[in-house]
């Protein structure tokens, strides 16, 4: 990390440390004994506390130490580890989010963070100040025994043996010493053994000192405060042999015992919320990097004594052809390696939802464990972000359709507490989430009368089974009869589909009456580097993204014009609509003679694309587009060719909801 | 100007306590918990180590005890970063053969107090 900002740092790690804390503290709802579990949360708060304090986070500092002290009292057994403390405690947890993300004092927030104080203080049965002395910020060193001696001072003082292996310097003591005031030294060497006994790393001197000046006791002290407990230290005041001005001394003196308190505080400048994300790396990938780029410059110098030697002809085609190799390798290792720098484990993620689980279990009143599997899975950190959002949406909706209460699962004959199992895996160039309930399962009945009130469904249409699941996913669509605080007014579905299609990923559901739900996204594994199909239009190249292609067939002469107006080809018995690319984009030019249609597909529905030519497979790299086109429909990006071409990328979504619209228009034309 | 280094885990101490030398004169070199500390210890002579005692990997206890072994670093004062409330953690780490310690939190002015009385100058 370069950025000169530990406020910015804290703030990243206060984030972690409270998702520590907040694991601990939920294994604790489970184990309200665990000694092991009560320290982690204690130490948590202590190392936030402390840091929080050091980095000018005063308000997060005093909340976190009522919550210290709490845990410090169940760490000594003073109070017990009850639901009700960890309950509040989790609550805290939040504040303290808040407080850590906190730019300027809030009085709401305050006022807030006094509310779950008083009843933490309820829980522990104390008053609201007793266990509340000032959290410490740096203070200065207490001022006692801050008289000076008006004849100056005797110090004699022997070191601990090990006191020099162990870092202590004695000339350094007596230089403090001295800036102390004149200082007489004698050094003491009665105990210094024969020389066949010495060991050279033990100290064996003792020092008899005479200070003169206005040092107090305890700047004396001060000198010996690491090495003190452990040597033999005595420290005489001198009788005055002509007592000098007292006031001068007093003056002095006082001036001395100020002095440590004049350090003030300097926190951390707080800057304004660090908006710079930034993802942490291990050592060893940024090794693999190094490693990379070094190739690369002896393959750059290479290529230049090449350029240099002026070699040609076969044998210098034969040189540049090896070093082309080289560099196509190393292109391909180098992208490789940078694109897992951005992969983060989705363990992080998925730690976020067992407090949600842990909340909607409390609020909905049923038994919920949470189940995670392959946490390790790594992913882009932007996808993983992006993520959140829907799988929240999808767990709750798990937690409050899927799962029965815990009476009608005994019922059913189901063990009484309900399992949701959040898994990840990868899978090729692809992360494979799942979410699966074993609740209840979707109603069939309900999802197809929701759809035929809706207008989705003709009443007694038949639809394959998988269709109908899909159907929740369209705008608007909720079975819920009563709408519950969780769930929300069915808003929910059809966004998350939107959210996961954004990140080009696909979601799909399968369900089995009274055994439960399982839903599975797959996402890419990253944003920035996508296989796609190359193909011109009229005298453009787009990019269609490879994993939405599935096959490509050639429209012959004949049968273009045939379905002109129609644009409904016939793919193994089944009607595909397409879209004349040239037409849409408007190229004005002619076709050529041997079209071709690409068959894309998305959710279950295909789409044709007639293009031109189709030139190959391409690896390409996402740019976005400028402000100024991001609004174009149809285009998610672009990227450059290998001529430095512009080749725009096809919005897969967009195309397939146009091509299906188009085909609606043209069933209710005829 | 002394060459530095300091073993903490988490990186915002370690940016404050490299901020506070470096603007002092000092080079600063930063390990992340122990282990990697001891590695760095090995490759280079210190004029002074501090180190955090509850790290990941290898505490600082440990550390220190394993630096004391090293005769690259012999005489090399190692100070802790310790809490108020942590007398025991005191003495284990002096027995350990830590040279002294700083009180968190601690302000910029409190380290250099304490660099300059193990280092002398």
């Amino acid at each position: 990390m370069s950025e000169q900002d530990p406020a910015a740092a804290f703030r990243i790690e206060a984030a972690d440390l409270l998702d520590a804390t907040e694991q601990a503290l939920l294994d604790l709802t489970h184990d309200l004994a665990s000694r092991d579990l009560v320290d982690t949360v204690f130490r948590g708060m202590h190392t936030l506390k402390g840091s929080g304090a050091m980095f000018g986070f005063d308000a997060l500092a005093a909340f976190t130490h009522h919550c210290e002290t709490a845990f410090d009292k169940v760490r000594k057994g003073i109070v017990p580890a009850s639901a009700e403390l960890v309950a509040i405690t989790l609550g805290a947890m939040d504040h303290m989010r808040a407080l850590v993300d906190l730019d300027a004092d809030d009085p709401a927030l305050d006022e807030a963070g006094n509310a779950i104080l008083e009843r933490l203080h309820a829980a522990l049965g104390s008053a609201p100040d007793a266990g509340g002395e000032a959290p410490p910020a740096a203070q200065p060193m207490p001022a006692a025994n801050a008289t000076a001696a008006p004849g100056g001072w005797h110090i004699v003082f022997r070191l601990p043996a090990e006191a020099m292996a162990n870092g202590t310097n004695p000339l350094i003591l007596l230089d403090e010493m001295r800036e102390l005031g004149d200082a007489e030294v004698h050094v003491l060497t009665d105990t210094v053994p024969p020389l066949d006994e010495l060991d050279p790393t033990l100290c064996y001197l003792g020092w008899d000192v005479t200070l003169k000046g206005a040092a107090t006791r305890e700047d004396i002290e001060d000198v010996f405060i690491f090495v003190m407990d452990d040597m033999d230290l005595s420290i005489e005041a001198l009788e005055s042999e002509a007592p000098p001005a007292a006031g001068a001394v007093q003056a002095a003196a006082s001036a001395k015992a100020a002095a440590p308190a004049e350090s003030p505080r300097s926190p951390a400048p707080r800057s304004a919320r660090a908006a710079e994300e930034s993802v942490r790396v291990p050592a060893g990938r940024l090794d693999v990097l190094m490693d990379r780029v070094g190739e690369l410059v002896i393959v750059q110098s290479r290529l230049a004594q090449l350029a240099e030697s002026g070699l040609r002809g076969p044998a210098g085609e034969l040189a540049l052809r090896s070093i082309s190799e080289e560099v196509e390798r190393l292109a391909s290792e180098l992208r490789d390696t940078t694109m897992v720098l951005r992969m983060v484990p989705i363990a992080a993620l998925f730690g976020r939802f067992r407090r949600l689980v842990h909340d909607l279990a409390h609020e909905t009143g049923k038994e919920i464990e949470l189940v995670t599997e392959g946490e390790s899975t790594e992913i882009d950190k932007t996808v993983s972000e992006q993520l959140a959002d829907p799988i929240v949406h999808l767990i709750r909706n798990a937690c409050d359709h899927g799962l029965e209460t815990p009476e009608e699962r005994g019922e059913a004959g189901k063990a009484t507490t309900g399992r949701i199992r959040l898994s990840a895996e990868q899978a090729g160039g692809e992360v494979l989430i799942t979410i699966t309930d074993d609740g209840r399962g979707i109603n069939r009945q309900r999802v197809r009368a929701k759809a035929e009130a809706n207008g989705l469904l003709q009443p007694g249409q038949v639809v394959p089974d998988s269709e109908l699941l899909q159907m929740i996913f369209h705008p608007g669509f909720s079975t819920a009869e009563q709408v519950t605080n969780l769930s929300g007014r069915g808003v929910g579905m059809d966004v998350v589909k939107r959210t996961i299609e954004a990140l080009r990923g696909t979601i799909d559901m399968t369900s089995e009456p009274g055994k439960g739900s399982t839903i599975t996204l797959r996402i890419p594994l990253t944003l920035a580097i996508i296989e796609g199909l190359l193909v011109r239009v009229g005298q453009g190249n787009y990019v269609i993204p490879l994993a939405a292609v599935e096959e490509c067939i050639e429209l012959s002469l004949e049968e273009d014009i045939r379905t002109r107006g129609r644009s409904m080809i016939s793919l193994r018995g089944r009607l595909v609509p397409f879209l004349r690319l040239r037409e849409v984009f408007q190229t004005g030019t002619r076709p050529d003679p041997y079209q071709k249609i690409v068959v894309i597909g998305t959710g279950g529905e295909r789409v044709g694309l007639v293009v031109d030519q189709i030139i190959g497979s391409h690896q390409t790299v996402i740019k976005s587009l400028s402000g100024l086109h991001r609004r174009l429909p149809s285009f998610s990006g672009a990227t450059i060719l290998g001529d430095g071409g512009v080749a725009l990328i096809l919005d897969i979504v967009q195309l397939v909801a146009l091509g299906q619209q188009q085909e609606e228009r043209l069933r209710a034309a005829g | 100007m002394s060459s530095i280094l300091t073993v903490d885990d988490s990186a915002s101490v370690r940016m404050a306590i490299r901020i506070a030398l470096s603007g002092a004169g000092h080079s600063v070199a930063e390990a992340a918990d122990g282990s990697e500390g001891l590695g760095k210890a090995r490759m280079a002579k210190y004029d002074l180590i501090i180190t955090d005692l509850n790290m990941p990997r290898m505490n600082g206890l440990e550390m220190i005890r394993e630096i004391r072994k090293l005769p690259i670093q012999a005489g090399t004062p190692i100070i802790f970063l310790t809490t108020e409330s942590a007398d025991n953690l005191k003495s284990q780490a002096k027995a350990a053969g830590a040279t002294g310690w700083l009180v968190k939190p601690f302000v910029p002015d409190h380290l250099l107090k304490v660099a300059r009385k193990v280092l002398g100058g």
